[in-house]
């Protein structure tokens, strides 16, 4: 996979991972020109287009689109299946995921999406094994951020 | 996470699943739920940005928010490591917001070395999404990754590889190559970093190949197909993958692994695999990554694990058959996704016809699917069947379902998938149902694909036209109904047909006469009218209803509508009837003495106008029927069309037309347009004969192509515009097969010098260009089109230090040099072209030559004592492997510029291994990116016939043959 990209109806992006270097300016191009053009699509059409020399897989998910690009013998279907993948394990740690979410945890939809896909290729397909990894991250901080954590709640919501 | 909770929740908000609900996203509230440790400060800076009315709002508040925290940055109280992370995570929100970051790379260092997970998380974030070249804070950087690494906690190691994996910069490379195939082979490592350590080296691998180091870590890598975790598999695989390519032998292995591993997935029950079962589907990705690996090599030799693959096939396809374990989508195309890739690899073997046939039937049933999905996969899947020998028939009984899905699917995208495959399905048997389907399809096709259509129905006319009359209907019906898409090369190309085949020339004058009646044709078809009728209009002048002077009004009508091109062109058009039409002359006069033509504000206007009206009036009858004769046959070379095809779709996009091997036939009758000797005759040599050019002008187009040279350099192999001084092209592009520096072309106007070197496949030539004259040449623009098989760069010329531009000027007197890196693929026939471009004093010019890159430049010369030599050329008695010439010598016969000529050629020379001391025997190797043609000579002069006899032995039939022939035409 080259790079998948989450936008809003509305065309706002909401995360954007790269595997394949492309300056900040490419990078801007082919997201306007692809949220565009995907925006453009009525709602039964196939998922898959030819775009330059790729492939371009996407779905939407209530307000978001999901939108990945892959070569040209990359696998359509399983690419599908690649992003529903990423929707149940945001799903799962979100607790029924919903575009705000990914607005507020922006940080953790890329962690979640390190653990399954890496340099473009999916690492982990277990739903088990990518959200062990991630919980044990939070149990990890939740052991030495506490007092952060307390500092900040004694501050703005006192008993 | 002690996240306190927002006074409301936001009333939209909304599950996202399942897809296609409206929206959640209109109100600006924080989320209810924030999981691990929230950043209270950094949610509400996301909400204020949301809560922005305008664009300059949003702006006002990022500035506020970068103050403050370049402050805090500044400041000199230490900061703790959480501000320092909710900072330089409110950082990176503005940066994915798309504005510049240009501070907090050093914040975001420090946070690598916290020992705070999260810290260290979100450091490594910002690293992996704003990565900066500063060379400082790179060694800090990879400072922390090695500490990390090494640090043996698997979590920090992970977070590690992620970061070098998300970076993948050729730095990391160079600090991490080495170390990474260790960990992930190293017997302690957890499950989870083997996993990222595989992807990451894969990344490494994938943006410098030099600097992954191959070694004793590769059979080990091999033998993670046999891990225990599947997640290690899923990771291993797509490393294997994509290092199998460039050194097959080293993994041979991973085949017999591969076919055993996938044998147990798809016999293994739906629930037997746990938590990689996926919608009942066992192991989907996996399954497709171990498909997509098997598919880099051929079908196994060892016949039992060939066995069990097709074993494997045969379950995957059967499985397709059965009922569905359950409604959901997923579980439908995690399924398929497994049969397409099966399906694909059933195609890359090429080899089971009884797989073949059964893939075809499968995709054959999702032609009708209902989901569009599986209709387009099918679609696009069925074109590779079409060109496998064993399915192609199979592939053509769903003629009238791909037919109807052209006329019938909403997406656009489908129908051109459909269109693809009408294309791929085509032969002799189907191709007018096609081609008249794709022709209406074409009236209503999307603007998009237009063109890609046009280019299509014109070679499938070309391809399997039995009788012209039809294919020159069909390419006037696409001028017709979409000729802002009929390309140059299209109609181009059927000037050269009509011109090559006499049996048409008749009715294609009787039919562009009747095509450019309508009130508003197509200026193509103009074009294509005004050259058909100059040069065949005689052929119907005996009807009065199309005698001279009404085929010359009509023609003329258009006229003032038309660009100057295509008037220039109807200049021509009107030399050519003063010849064709002796009653038309003073007509044709009269319109080129009027003002408007002489005195044409457009220099190339102005001067066919003055030309051709001093010809008309100066030369006799017989100089003018010998300088405005029919135009000669055109040499026969690839279709340009095609060409053109392929360079919009890459290669394969021309599999209708590799079709020799299902079809035999068809490369007897339309293989190529065979010139008919009557109309063969000889282009005078130059204007010059007929006195009429006392100073000639720069840019005087030749009198002798009658088309004026608008269209010279496109159906010319050689001769330029301006006659060439010295040898002609030819002459020249021979010369060079035995040498390597020269002049390639000279003419008034312009030097091609060349000077090249070639080491094994390998080749740079520097061409040079020189301005003869004392004016600019303004855009000057040398382009090569190389064959498939020999790949050319164009490197930056000087004195440009920029990337050669796609045109530039050369000064007066001056030279410009260009550098082409070339590399032979495959061993080839025909040599790429040059094609140069530029203004003279406002009038284009325009040559193509043949570049003198020829077969023999690869060879490399081996020496090899008598005994050897003999036994080889034995080896090599295959009547096809030899090629034989005897010819006349032409030039003196003189034994030592033989023997360098043959050096020249590339050739080593062997003494004493002829018996006969006068004979001439050589050996080399033809060296290619593919494969190496071993090649043995022989060159028998007899002195006293004035006579030689040449013979070639090579381990390819096709290149004895052509180098014999390029050898002969050196004595």
């Amino acid at each position: 996979m080259q790079f998948m990209l989450l936008f809003s109806r509305q065309g706002k992006l909401r995360l954007q991972k790269w595997y394949v270097p492309l300056s900040d300016k490419e990078k801007k191009k082919i997201t306007r020109e692809l949220v565009q053009t995907v925006l453009a699509r009525k709602p039964k059409m196939c998922s898959f287009l030819e775009w330059r020399d790729l492939k371009i897989v996407y779905k939407r998910y209530a307000s978001l689109y999901f939108c990945c690009a892959i070569e040209d013998q990359d696998n359509e279907l399983i690419t599908l299946e690649i992003i529903h993948r990423y929707v149940e394990l945001l799903d799962k740690y979100f607790g029924s995921v919903c575009e705000l979410d990914i607005i507020f945890n922006f940080e953790k939809a890329y962690f979640i999406l390190d653990e399954f896909l890496l340099g473009g290729e999916v690492q982990e397909t277990s739903k088990k094994n990518v959200l062990k990894a991630i919980e044990q991250a939070d149990l990890l901080q939740e052991g030495g951020a506490e007092a952060e954590g307390e500092r900040e709640s004694l501050k703005q919501t006192p008993y | 996470g002690a996240e306190p909770r927002p006074a409301a929740r936001p009333p939209a908000r909304q599950p996202a699943l399942p897809p296609g609900r409206p929206g959640a996203d209109t109100t600006a509230i924080m989320p209810a739920v924030s999981k691990g440790d929230g950043m209270r400060g950094l949610a509400v800076f996301i909400s204020d940005i949301r809560n922005c009315k305008s664009k300059e709002a949003e702006i006002k508040r990022i500035n506020k928010e970068l103050a403050n925290i370049r402050s805090k940055f500044k400041g000199d109280k230490a900061l703790d490591g959480y501000s320092k992370k909710k900072y330089v995570c409110k950082l990176l929100f503005i940066f994915l917001l798309g504005h510049d970051i240009d501070f907090g790379h050093m914040e975001a260092v420090n946070l690598l070395s916290s020992n705070k997970y999260t810290e260290k998380q979100i450091g490594y974030l910002f690293i992996s999404v704003l990565v900066n070249s500063n060379s400082e804070l790179i060694r800090l950087i990879n400072n922390a990754i090695k500490n990390d690494l090494a640090s043996r906690n698997p979590t920090f190691m992970c977070l590690a590889l992620h970061c070098i994996a998300n970076v993948g910069s050729r730095e990391m490379g160079e600090a991490f190559a080495a170390d990474i195939p260790r960990i992930l082979v190293a017997g302690d490592s957890m499950d989870s970093v083997k996993q990222s350590a595989a992807l990451c080296l894969l990344r490494l691998y994938k943006a410098s190949p030099d600097l992954v180091p191959m070694g004793e870590w590769t059979a080990r890598v091999v033998h993670l197909l046999n891990d225990q975790h599947m997640g290690v598999v899923t990771a291993a695989v797509s490393l294997i993958t994509c290092l199998c390519k460039k050194n097959p032998d080293d993994f041979k292995t991973c085949i017999s692994l591969a076919v055993s591993r996938l044998s147990r997935i798809v016999s293994s029950a739906s629930t037997d695999l746990q938590d990689y079962t996926y919608y009942f589907v066992p192991a989907p990705w996996l399954s497709v990554k171990l498909l997509r690996l098997l598919q880099c090599y051929p079908p196994p030799e060892d016949a039992a694990v060939k066995g069990r693959l097709v074993e494997c096939l045969e379950t995957v396809l059967n499985k397709a058959q059965e009922p569905p374990k359950s409604k959901k989508v997923q579980h439908s195309n995690a399924k398929n996704a497994i049969l397409f890739e099966t399906i694909s690899l059933i195609i890359h073997y090429d080899s089971e016809p009884n797989l073949l046939v059964r893939a075809c039937n499968q995709l054959g049933q999702f032609l009708q699917h209902r989901e569009t999905n599986l209709r387009y996969l099918a679609l696009e899947s069925m074109c590779t069947l079409a060109s496998s020998e064993f399915s192609h028939e199979a592939v053509k009984t769903h003629i009238d379902t791909v037919i109807n899905a052209l006329k019938t699917e909403r997406d656009v995208s489908v129908r051109q998938r459909a269109a693809d495959l009408l294309y791929a399905m085509c032969d002799r048997s189907n191709a007018k149902q096609i081609v008249s389907e794709m022709l209406r399809y074409l009236e209503t096709a999307d603007y998009a694909i237009r063109e890609e259509i046009v280019l299509k129905v014109a070679i499938l006319a070309e391809k399997y036209a039995v009788d012209y009359s039809w294919y020159v209907d069909t390419i006037l019906n696409l001028i017709r109904i979409a000729g802002d898409y009929v390309s140059e090369e299209v109609w181009y190309r059927v000037l050269q047909i009509v011109t090559n085949r006499d049996d048409v020339q008749g009715y294609a004058a009787k039919t562009v006469f009747e095509a450019l009646q309508a009130p508003a044709c197509h200026e193509n078809m103009v074009k294509v009218g005004g050259y058909i009728l100059g040069e065949f209009g005689n052929l119907i002048a005996g009807d009065p209803r199309s005698s001279p002077p009404v085929q010359f009004s009509l023609l003329h009508s258009k006229f003032h509508l038309c660009s100057v091109a295509t008037r220039a062109l109807l200049l021509s058009t009107y030399i050519k009837f003063i010849n064709l039409f002796p009653e038309t002359k003073a007509t044709i006069q009269g319109v080129l003495r009027a003002g408007s033509q002489l005195r044409n504000a457009d220099v190339e206007l102005q001067q066919r106008a003055v030309e051709y009206l001093t010809l008309s009036s100066v030369a006799s009858t017989d100089v003018l029927a010998t300088v405005l004769e029919e135009m000669p046959p055109f040499p026969e070379r690839e279709s340009s069309i095609l060409a053109k095809l392929k360079r919009k779709k890459g290669p394969g996009a021309g599999s209708a037309l590799d079709d020799s091997r299902r079809d035999p036939s068809s490369n007897d009758i339309n293989g190529g347009v065979e010139p008919t000797p009557s109309t063969v005759s000889t282009p005078s040599p130059s204007a010059d004969l007929l006195g009429l050019r006392a100073a000639p002008p720069p840019a005087a187009p030749p009198a002798t192509s009658g088309a004026g040279n608008l269209l010279v350099d496109v159906f010319s192999d050689g001769p330029a515009a301006q006659p060439s001084l010295g040898p002609t092209p030819e002459e020249a592009f021979l010369r060079f097969v035995c040498k390597n520096n020269g002049v390639l072309f000279e003419n008034q106007l312009l030097q091609i010098g060349v000077k090249s070197e070639f080491r094994q496949n390998l080749g740079r030539m520097y061409l040079f260009y020189g301005n003869k004259t004392s004016v600019q040449f303004q855009n000057f623009s040398p382009t090569v089109v190389h064959p498939g098989d020999l790949q050319t760069h164009i490197l930056p010329a000087w004195p440009s230090p920029l990337p050669l531009p796609r045109s530039f000027q050369v000064d007066g007197g001056a030279q410009v040099q260009q550098v082409l890196n070339i590399e032979c693929l495959r061993d080839f026939l025909t040599p790429p072209l040059l094609s140069v471009r530029f203004r003279y004093g406002g009038a284009p010019q325009s040559l193509t030559l043949k570049l003198p890159v020829t077969i023999n430049k690869f060879f490399q010369p081996t020496e090899m004592a008598a005994q050897d030599f003999f036994q080889r050329w034995k080896q090599l008695s295959l009547p096809q492997q030899e090629a034989q010439k005897i010819f006349k010598a032409n030039h003196p016969m003189d034994a030592e510029v033989t023997k360098a000529k043959l050096l020249g050629f590339g050739s080593a020379l062997l003494d004493n291994v002829d018996p006969n001391p006068e004979n001439f025997v050589g050996a080399g190797i033809i060296q290619t990116k593919a494969l190496q043609v071993g090649c043995l000579l022989r060159l028998e002069p007899n002195a006293q016939a004035q006579m030689y006899r040449l013979t070639l032995r090579t381990s390819k039939e096709p290149v004895s043959r052509h180098l014999c022939e390029l050898l002969a035409q050196q004595f």
